[in-house]
């Protein structure tokens, strides 16, 4: 177990070294900082005094080194558009993303969680095979296809819910939610809709493999010969164990899911880290595109390891295996 | 050929023959665009402001000569439609054949020699999966854009797509390739070969590649149509393709604006040609692997 621990741990911190030697790179040689900052007739002793200051003629790994500190003090550099603090930005964008993901999440396993019980339980039901042609049509249909459609139809023609934006929020002092007003609400309904079909999919997939599986092993058998209720069978038995892949799908979806709400945010218009991502990758901001990055891989490395770990937790199977 | 051909639709199921025939037909009609589309959507002689944003020719105001309606600059949208796809196609194919070259021949090395090439090939692979790909993508294209002053260019943005698509797909050639390489290696023809003192080079792409291309090509079926998903996410996110040149992403983009304007043909159509191409592809190209390798299932 300690091995194995240890063993993800180091993995971790590979992954975050290599993605912050790449954003280095990417705030270092992409666009010349002394270009950037020096006036366009500055002379070029000037601007080499500049270049000294900024300590952009010491050795690479030192200013590396000194860029790795930077981060791990929370300063991630001024935004090139709106000449703002980029720490700042994203702990104001932050609360909108995670407010749709966790929408996302929650609709997803209530939807996926039943639906993949029932087609495993009733597999050429009606209603079953229904969801299934929809679950493959549901990975086909493209996120911003399944976004626009859900405007159209919701937005321009009933004229339902709104097609943009958050609607009223609250401000907490370091927390905006949009929880709490009924235009907030309405204006999470087709993000967070758009957002959860792919893993709504996915899970419900998951669930009715693992189901259909589990309902054929031996166990299974047995306890139907020992005359237990098959609610008993069905919830106690099979989709207990048929949780487990998916505590570690839904953890690697959270990861996804903040990745993925770049589409969704543009299509709704939605004032989240997406956005902000989308809009520095249209006008070239390095610096917030940089932050973007370190932000999601982290929380991306973190859900990656601590599901591995869960996982050995519960399945004590894994724990000897390694990696 | 022919005769794997007939064998292989003989045991097709009846749903899998309809996806692979409008695969087929779709991907076709892309290759021969430029001769059986009305219009060409790229030259702006041929087309004429006066006739923008018509509708569909069965609906009322429609015009004969435009099947399908016109976009907002007056392009006949069937031929956009077929253009577009060429592009989606062409990106995609190139971003799978970029794709394949990299993983293939970092997973034969990996796979045959081992050693530091194989920690280093494998762990570098760790690291793009632990990144989500449409992160990866639009960083390319971030730093693309940074890099090159006119990334949106007909020159330069289809290259860029490419990179950026394929930056996320070698990692399953390597893997693939990497396991399947590991197989033959130990088996008894290779050592033969080595015995007979073969370069290595020669037996690695002579003898090794030719015995594992099975589950690569399948796998390039299923990737086509992820390429071809995430070349329309790029261009719908106005990181792709220009206007001027559009692929199906970039002509669901421009329908985009027009949609809630009632103006709904420019968006439907290419976004239901995208989805028809990528459905069929992708049922094809699953119906092929649980066929030919049982073992890559269940990574949906």
């Amino acid at each position: 177990m300690v091995r194995m621990l240890l063993s993800r741990l180091a993995q971790a911190m590979l992954v975050m070294l290599a993605v912050t030697a790449l954003s280095f790179t990417m705030f270092r040689f992409v666009g010349d900082p002394v270009q950037l900052m020096s006036r366009e007739d500055a002379s070029v002793t000037e601007r080499e005094a500049l270049r000294d200051s900024l300590g952009l003629n010491d050795p690479i790994l030192v200013q590396y080194g000194r860029f790795l500190g930077r981060i791990a003090s929370g300063d991630l550099g001024i935004s090139f558009r709106n000449q703002r603090d980029v720490a700042e930005l994203i702990a104001e964008r932050a609360p909108a993303t995670l407010e749709l993901v966790l929408v996302a999440t929650i609709l997803s396993l209530l939807v996926g969680i039943p639906a993949g019980v029932l087609c495993a339980l009733r597999p050429n039901g009606v209603l079953s095979r229904l969801v299934q042609s929809g679950s493959l049509v549901g990975i086909s249909v493209p996120t911003f296809v399944t976004g626009t459609l859900l405007i159209l139809v919701f937005s321009v023609t009933l004229r339902w819910l709104p097609s943009f934006g958050r609607g009223q929020t609250v401000d907490l002092g370091w927390w905006t939610t949009g929880f709490l007003t009924p235009s907030g609400r309405a204006a999470l309904v087709l993000p967070s809709l758009t957002l959860a079909l792919y893993s709504m999919t996915l899970i419900m997939r998951l669930i009715r493999s693992e189901m259909i599986d589990i309902l054929s092993t031996d166990y299974v058998r047995f306890a139907r010969a020992r005359g237990l209720p098959s609610w008993y069978i069905h919830f106690r038995l099979a989709l207990k164990n048929a949780m487990m892949p998916v505590i570690t799908v839904t953890g690697l979806q959270v990861g996804s899911l903040i990745a993925f709400a770049i589409v969704t945010e543009t299509i709704f218009q939605w004032p989240g880290l997406g956005l902000l991502f989308m809009q520095a990758v249209i006008f070239v901001d390095i610096p917030v595109m940089t932050a973007y990055l370190l932000l999601v891989a982290g929380v991306f490395v973190v859900i990656n390891t601590l599901v591995d770990l869960t996982y050995a937790l519960v399945d004590p199977r894994l724990r000897t295996r390694g990696v | 050929m022919a005769s794997t051909m007939k064998r292989l639709t003989r045991v097709m199921p009846p749903y899998v023959m309809v996806a692979a025939a409008v695969g087929l037909l779709i991907i076709l009609a892309a290759i021969f665009a430029p001769w059986i589309a009305p219009q060409d959507p790229t030259s702006t002689m041929s087309f004429n402001l006066m006739d923008s944003e018509l509708p569909p020719m069965w609906v009322e105001g429609g015009d004969p000569r435009y099947l399908l309606g016109t976009d907002n600059q007056g392009r006949d949208l069937l031929s956009a439609i077929l253009y577009g796809t060429r592009i989606s196609v062409m990106i995609g194919a190139g971003a799978v054949l970029l794709a394949a070259t990299v993983g293939v021949s970092l997973g034969l090395v990996a796979g045959y020699f081992g050693g530091w090439a194989e920690t280093v090939a494998m762990r570098v692979a760790d690291v793009f999966l632990s990144l989500p790909a449409i992160l990866l993508a639009l960083l390319v294209a971030g730093i693309a854009r940074a890099l090159i002053p006119d990334a949106d260019s007909v020159f330069w943005a289809p290259i860029i797509l490419i990179a950026a698509i394929g930056i996320n797909e070698w990692v399953q050639y390597a893997r693939t390739t990497r396991a399947s390489t590991m197989v033959e290696a130990s088996r008894d023809y290779v050592r033969a070969v080595r015995i007979m003192g073969l370069p290595r080079w020669r037996i690695l792409f002579r003898h090794i590649l030719p015995n594992i291309v099975g589950p690569i090509l399948v796998i390039s079926t299923i990737n086509l149509a992820a390429a071809v998903l995430t070349e329309a996410t790029l261009s719908f996110l106005g990181v792709g393709m220009p206007p001027d040149y559009p692929s199906l992403g970039t002509l669901i983009r421009i329908g985009n604006e027009f949609a809630f304007s009632g103006i709904w043909w420019i968006t439907l159509f290419p976004a239901v040609t995208l989805v028809a191409l990528v459905l069929a592809v992708n049922i094809t190209g699953d119906w092929l692997r649980d066929r030919f390798n049982p073992k890559l299932e269940g990574k949906s």
